[in-house]
């Protein structure tokens, strides 16, 4: 339940910082630890502890394996959501970057010719 | 039949690739004739399909609990529809309005990601799978909101993109919730197993429930949520904001919010009263944002706001009337508002603004533009017999006969608004007299005009014969959207 709630704290410093913060890098870091707290969590709900790996060989027993293994569906989900999260973040860098040629400035504040 | 569905993903995809491959060598013609092709080849496939009930495929050839599924129901049938048509119309339509950037290689190549993207939303029956789906289409729709690389284009384009990182987070993070729970990402399988055990007022369910309204939200751009929606829809490439509005946030928003509260998760009376005030405040605030706007697509993008809380609304009603009227509204909201996004493109290309202040008399000047456009606009004004009418009578009928008369009252509020802030639009753009500076204004080309004469006819037709849709397109998917055993059993095979 520990791991669960300091999970969510993280996932509470990203909001925060995409939120609160006028930096667009900053706002960037605060998304991509979000998406870090969320991949962190979905480990989590496979995690097991002292668990062994979800490979059931001859010698296993189908009982112990059940209760032992560790649950392999998050951790390929979580692979799939990390490539996706280097996307969206590449994008946003890129982004970042073509904001500042533009406008000479990474604060949003003053990137705000859009009104209304 | 079954092994057609996945060529809806693969073949924009392989395409897209293609594009990118052979386009370094044809950079003309071949991006442009190529994903014309495409589009063609998709909605060929669906005539196929049309109407042949449920068809589910089992990629890979493992059962549904365990393995991915693709599900071509009625509901979704609808929606690719909606999707391919769309977009082979502004495929047509960005075939000469897209000569302006240089560099067009790439417009098609994300263009074909995100029509692969939406149809993979539309026809997946896996939450991670729909999650995996709708970043193809988010992402490639970022990039090519800020396509143009000016200013306020990448400023758009950047506040759409951390928004809607933030909605993907919310959403993964709902899908982690709904496995922690069900054990499952088969959206059958889990609502089998949130029905079997009763699971109404789960704690962890409804922190889902909360997590998928902010993040559907978010991509449906409904009220609370739709700060990125303006600026994004102005700011694009004018084929690309019919695509957002007329597809992305229908296909991402709403249609991911029906198929998971209806098919999934179940509807419940507090879910029900969320849609129906996100659905009110989205109806006024977006139409009295439109009345302050001098920007032309600025105006569409509020009025799509609007139009979207009328489906949302119609969706938190539940009532079959009330379903039946919002999915007919969604299927309205995708002409019209495509017509008047195409209709603000070539007045742009023609006259190179689009501020209200600065246009008028284009009746003369712009005969087709300027009778399309006031076809679109009355449309959505709801004024008969176009189509936007017959949807906005069912949902504001339904309103009344489930007891909510406050609620119909707004939706008639709501209408007059639009009409108002329409008509505004029509003054100062097609009628009056024609300023000193557009005295040499030129119809736009024949492949512009084309689709929107198509989506014209549509909207006049839609209205005529709206008996015809109804029966045939809307209630097949309605019958999806209110039998939730139905789906479960016909995706399971119990």
């Amino acid at each position: 339940m520990t791991l669960y709630f300091l999970n969510f704290v993280l996932l509470i410093i990203g909001l925060y910082a995409l939120v609160v913060k006028r930096h667009i890098v900053k706002k960037i870091l605060g998304v991509a630890i979000m998406e870090y707290a969320v991949n962190l969590f979905l480990i989590l709900l496979g995690f097991r502890k002292s668990g062994i790996a979800p490979i059931l060989t001859e010698d296993m027993d189908l009982q112990t394996f059940i209760h032992t293994a560790v649950d392999p569906l998050p951790q390929a989900l979580v692979l799939t959501s990390i490539v996706i999260g280097l996307g969206t973040l590449a994008l946003m860098v890129a982004m970042a970057i073509r904001l500042y040629e533009r406008y000479g400035t990474f604060d949003m504040d003053e990137i705000n010719r859009l009104r209304g | 039949m079954n092994t057609l569905l996945p060529l809806f993903t693969a073949i924009p995809i392989c395409s897209a690739i293609l594009i990118l491959i052979i386009g370094k060598f044809d950079k003309k013609n071949f991006p442009r004739i190529w994903s014309l092709l495409t589009s063609l080849s998709l909605l060929f496939i669906l005539a196929v399909i049309w109407d042949k009930g449920t068809i589910i495929h089992e990629m890979g050839g493992w059962k549904p609990p365990f393995g991915v599924v693709l599900v071509k129901d009625n509901l979704s049938q609808m929606m690719l529809l909606i999707v391919n048509v769309v977009a082979f119309l502004t495929i047509i339509y960005s075939y000469v309005y897209i000569i302006k950037f240089e560099d067009y290689l790439r417009f098609f190549t994300l263009f074909l990601f995100m029509l692969a993207g939406m149809n993979g939303v539309v026809l997946t029956g896996d939450l991670f799978n729909l999650f995996v789906f709708l970043e193809i289409a988010s992402i490639a729709s970022y990039a090519l909101v800020g396509y143009g690389v000016d200013a306020e284009e990448l400023e758009a384009s950047f506040k759409y993109l951390i928004l809607g990182a933030l909605a993907s987070v919310f959403i993964l993070f709902g899908i982690g919730m709904i496995y922690s729970i069900a054990g499952s990402v088969n959206m059958a399988d889990v609502a089998k197993f949130i029905v079997e055990n009763n699971l109404g007022g789960n704690n962890a369910l409804l922190m889902a429930t909360g997590l998928f309204i902010v993040g559907f939200g978010l991509k449906a751009g409904l009220v609370p949520f739709h700060a990125w929606l303006p600026d994004a829809h102005s700011s694009a490439p004018a084929p690309i904001s019919v695509m957002l509005s007329g597809v992305l946030i229908k296909v991402l928003g709403i249609y991911s919010l029906i198929r998971i509260f209806y098919s999934v998760i179940g509807i419940t009376p507090v879910v029900s009263n969320i849609f129906i005030t996100m659905g009110v405040i989205s109806m006024l605030v977006g139409a009295f944002m439109g009345f302050g706007q001098d920007d032309m697509k600025r105006m569409f993008a509020f009025s799509s706001i609007s139009q979207m809380g009328y489906i949302a609304v119609g969706i938190g009603i539940g009532t079959p009337l009330a379903i039946v009227g919002a999915l007919f509204h969604l299927l309205n909201h995708a002409g019209f508002k495509s017509l008047l996004f195409f209709s603000s493109g070539a007045i742009q290309t023609s006259t190179g603004t689009r501020n209200l202040s600065e246009l008028g008399g284009l009746r003369k000047k712009m005969p087709v533009t300027s009778a399309t456009s006031v076809i679109g606009a009355l449309s959505i004004a709801g004024v008969p017999p176009f189509n936007g009418f017959w949807s906005k009578l069912i949902i504001i009928l339904a309103a009344f006969s489930a007891g909510y008369s406050w609620l119909g009252a707004i939706l008639v509020f709501t209408a007059f608004l639009t009409l108002a802030y329409y008509l505004r639009f029509q003054k100062n753009v097609i009628f009056g007299e024609p300023t000193v500076r557009l005295k040499n204004v030129k119809e736009a080309p024949f492949m512009m005009i084309m689709p929107m004469v198509v989506f014209a006819v549509f909207c006049l037709l839609g209205g005529v014969f709206n008996g015809w849709i109804i029966s045939n397109i809307i209630i097949p998917a309605q019958g999806i959207i209110t039998n939730q055993l139905g789906y479960i059993s016909s995706v399971l095979g119990i």
